[in-house]
Formats: structure tokens, sequence, C-alpha cells
């Protein structure tokens, strides 16, 4: 099991537990968690409502592509601390890690 | 006023094959729509995508898909409202509508039709105080008219394409041009990156890299922003006008206070036409919802044909519709 917490708009903190193996990414995971993340393009790097911040583990996630790079260069409110869920699959990179949905 | 039988809100690929199967039963369409230009999100979020699910299509590329919508209804001469979002409807005592945008323009109809997608593609907006205060009063957030510029102090703000761009064109424009930018390196086309830090160079415009707009002031109209560094330093400058340019979201918007009935931010409808709850709206493609529903441009192409057939009804009150292949009359334009 690899385990990761969320915070939601609100602030409130939940524990996910999630199966290794299963090649979902994290917005999938957000999603199928009923979050309320609109994930509009499908999670093709294209619209950043998949927008999360990461606030602990950001450095065991593997690094970012070009196509995130650039989606996340267009946001007023992106930082250092920046990521696009659906660009992160959900593996061991992302046990302990904290996220908070911005979108 | 503007006079029409339709009025679509909305010129996605939906609203726009809808202006079509009007036309086939002599119903002319108005279209208004939030964005300056036609195409929805195939426009806004995708063009160059290949879509590989339109039927005849092995392959299409998004933008080509709508110039190819607009060629194929121009014999029914649709009108356009662009760049303006729907904020009203007001039912006559007729039960025909008036339509209203935010910047005022109002079309008479017999029926409404809705096709707004994800709603409506709003800016984003940095998270700076008083921002909204300064709205159309030296803010703006996209270039309509960039005569408007001239000989202006302008101050952008962001690092993608579209800043990018509007920072080299206002350099020959505009007095004093500053682009401002959270990082020290751009990711937009590297040409336009490349002209951007050459024009720099030159003493054509100022740069303000790893930096971020922190405040913003004037007495009425914007007069200063100010400037904040990574290494914490602040610049105060005086402008006229600040473009914060980081692209475009999807906000339901003012659907959503109708009187509609909406589930998750989608409107429910009859799927026998797709009528909403209030007679005469109809609401199509991906901003409806009814079980099975599936956000494809295809099965939005099949409710347009449908709710026409209905619509129908409302135009000519007198008048049975025969239903006829396009094969049998041809598109019988007017
Ligand atoms: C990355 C990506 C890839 C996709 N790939 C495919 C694919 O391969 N095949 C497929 O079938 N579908 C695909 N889709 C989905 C497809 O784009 C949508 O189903 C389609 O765009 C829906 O069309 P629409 O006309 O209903 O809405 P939209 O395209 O969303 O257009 C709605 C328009 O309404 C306007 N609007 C909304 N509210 C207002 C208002 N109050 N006033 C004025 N204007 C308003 C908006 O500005 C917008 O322009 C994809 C979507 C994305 C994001
Ligand atoms: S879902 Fe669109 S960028 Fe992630």
């Amino acid at each position: 099991m690899i385990q990761f917490t969320i915070e939601d708009r609100d602030g409130v903190r939940q524990h996910l537990e999630i199966p290794e193996g299963i090649n979902l990414s994290l917005m999938e995971v957000l999603k199928a968690s009923d979050y309320n993340i609109l994930a509009t393009c499908g999670g093709m790097a294209l619209c950043a409502t998949c927008h999360v911040q990461v606030l602990d583990g950001a450095d065991a996630l593997p690094s970012m592509r070009d196509a995130e790079l650039d989606m996340l260069d267009t946001l007023p409110d992106a930082d250092s601390d920046s990521r696009l869920a659906c660009q992160i699959r959900v593996d061991e990179t992302l046990e302990g890690a904290v996220f908070r949905i911005r979108g | 006023m503007i006079s029409t039988d339709i009025c679509i809100i909305g010129a996605g690929p939906v609203g726009l094959f809808a202006v079509f199967e009007a036309g086939l039963l002599k119903m002319r369409c108005h279209l208004i729509d939030a964005l300056p230009q036609v195409g929805g999100q195939l426009s806004e979020i995708y063009p160059q995508k290949p879509i590989y699910d339109i039927p005849g299509y092995p392959a299409i590329k998004a933008q080509e898909l709508v110039d190819n919508l607009m060629e194929q209804i121009a014999p029914f001469h649709p009108t356009f409202t662009l760049g303006e979002r729907v904020e009203s409807l007001d039912q006559q005592a007729d039960d025909s509508f008036v339509v209203t945008t935010n910047d005022g323009t109002s079309v008479h109809c017999q029926v409404v039709v809705i096709a707004g997608g994800l709603g409506c593609f709003e800016p984003r907006k940095p998270d700076i105080l008083n921002l909204e205060r300064f709205e159309g009063k030296g803010v703006s957030y996209m270039v309509k008219n960039p005569e408007q510029f001239r000989d202006r102090r302008v101050v952008l703000a962001g690092g993608g394409d579209s800043a990018l761009d509007w920072t080299i064109f206002l350099a020959d424009i505009a007095k004093e041009v500053t682009l401002v930018h959270r990082s020290d390196s751009f990711r937009g086309a590297p040409d336009s990156a490349g002209k951007v830090v050459e024009l720099a160079q030159k003493g054509r415009i100022n740069l303000a890299l790893q930096s971020t707009i922190t405040s913003i002031s004037g007495n009425g109209h914007l007069q200063e922003v100010s400037i904040t560094a990574k290494d914490k330093t602040v610049l105060n400058l005086p402008t006229d006008h600040l473009i914060p340019l980081f692209g475009l979201t999807p906000r339901l918007g003012p659907i959503a206070d109708w009187g509609l009935t909406i589930d998750k931010s989608a409107i429910n409808v009859d799927t026998t036409d797709y009528s909403t709850n209030i007679e005469r709206i109809y609401a199509i493609g991906d901003i409806n919802t009814y079980p099975g529903k599936l956000k494809l441009i295809l099965c939005g192409f099949h409710e347009a044909a449908l709710m026409c057939q209905s619509a129908f009804n409302y135009v000519y009150p007198n008048q049975k519709l025969s239903f006829k292949y396009t094969t049998v009359n041809g598109v019988p334009a007017f």
C-alpha cells in the first residue's frame, strides 16, 4: 500500500491508501476519491485544473517533463512546489507525501 | 437590439453545428461567446491536437474541425457576438426571451440554446489585493484593441506564449513595456523568448525576472505596480496599464443563476429533445447531463439535431415539420 495525504481547499486533511501497481495518476485517484477537481483536459497537461502544491515529499517525486513545466509557467499562483496531479503517477515515490489541492 | 430565431450561448463545436441543423429548418441563429474567437475548448485548449472520433475523419486537428464547421454553416449567415459573456435571460410577455451580455448587448429570440460547454472561459487572475477594483481602469486580461496602449506605460505579467507575443507586439506601440515573470527563463516558444530577451538587451523593454507583482495602486485609475523580486527587493513602477496574461480557465458562471435544474455543474435535460426545465430553453453539448451522458463532440452534434426539431415548434408554431435528408434538398441556404 502507498500512503499519502491530501489537503483540500478548506484545509481538511485526509490520508489515502492506494494499492501498489495500479497505474493511475494522482489526478485520477483524486477524482475517484470524489475531490472537487475539474481536470478539464483529462490528463494532457493542457488545462492546469489539476494543480496541486506538494507540501511534503517533493524531492522524492520524479522530476517534471517539459509539458508540465510549460503549463505551470502560465499559472499566476504556481510556485516552486507546484505540480500537475495528472502528470504524477501514483507509485512508491508518493509514500508519505502531502499534497494540497489548488486547481 | 439584435433579433433572431435562436440565440445560442456558446460558440464551441456543438453551438456551431446547431446553426447548421437550425438552418436546414430555416431558423436563424445568433451566437454569443465569452471568448474572442469561436471554437470553444477546441480553439482555446487544444487547437493543434488531432481528434480521432469524428465520423468520416480518421484524424482531424481541433482547429481544422472548427474551421470546417464555420465553412459548413456559412450558407446560413449566422451572426456573432464574441468576447462578451451572457449574464441574464428575461422572458417576455409573449414567452420569447431577451438575452443580455455583460457589455449590454441584447438579443431577442424565440428559443435559447445553451451550448456553454464547461462554462465561460475566464482569465486566471493573480492574487493581488484590489486587482478587481482596477479592472477596466487600467487592468485588463486580454488585448482586444492594441491601439489603446499606444504611447502608454504598460506592465505585462506571465511567462507563456501570449505574454511573450504581446510584449513583442506592444514594444512597437507603447511608450514603455515591462514584462514581469516569476521564473528566470521563459518556456514559451523559443523564438518568441529569444526576441523578448533581445528587446530587453536593446533597452526597448524592461524585464523583471524572478519577480511577481505584489500590489497595485492608483487614484480611480491604475497608477503604480509594486514588483517584488525573489531576493525581496521591491520596485514601485509607475504605469498606466497592467495586463496579467496567465491563460483562461472555465467556470460555470452566470448560467448557475437562471433557475435551471443543475446537477454537479451541468444542466439536467430531457433526452427526447434536450429541453431544460424551462420551456424554450435547451441545453446541448458538454453543459448538459442525463443518464449515460458522454462529453463527446459527436454526442453534442446528435443533441443539436434533436433540439432543432423541437425548437421548430416555437419558431414556427403554425407549421408542421416533415423530416428530410440533406441529400434530397441539398443545403437550402438563406
Ligand atoms: C484536451 C481535450 C481533448 C479532447 N478530445 C476530444 C476528442 O478527441 N473527441 C471528442 O469528441 N471530444 C474531445 N474533447 C471534448 C470536447 O472538446 C468537448 O466535448 C466539446 O468541446 C464540447 O463542445 P461544446 O460546444 O459543448 O462546449 P465548449 O467547446 O466548451 O464551448 C462552450 C463555449 O461556451 C462559452 N460560454 C459558456 N458560458 C457562456 C456564457 N455565459 N456567455 C458566453 N459564452 C459562454 C465558452 O466560452 C465556450 O467557448 C476533448 C477536450 C479536451 C479539453
Ligand atoms: S488534467 Fe489538465 S493539466 Fe492535468
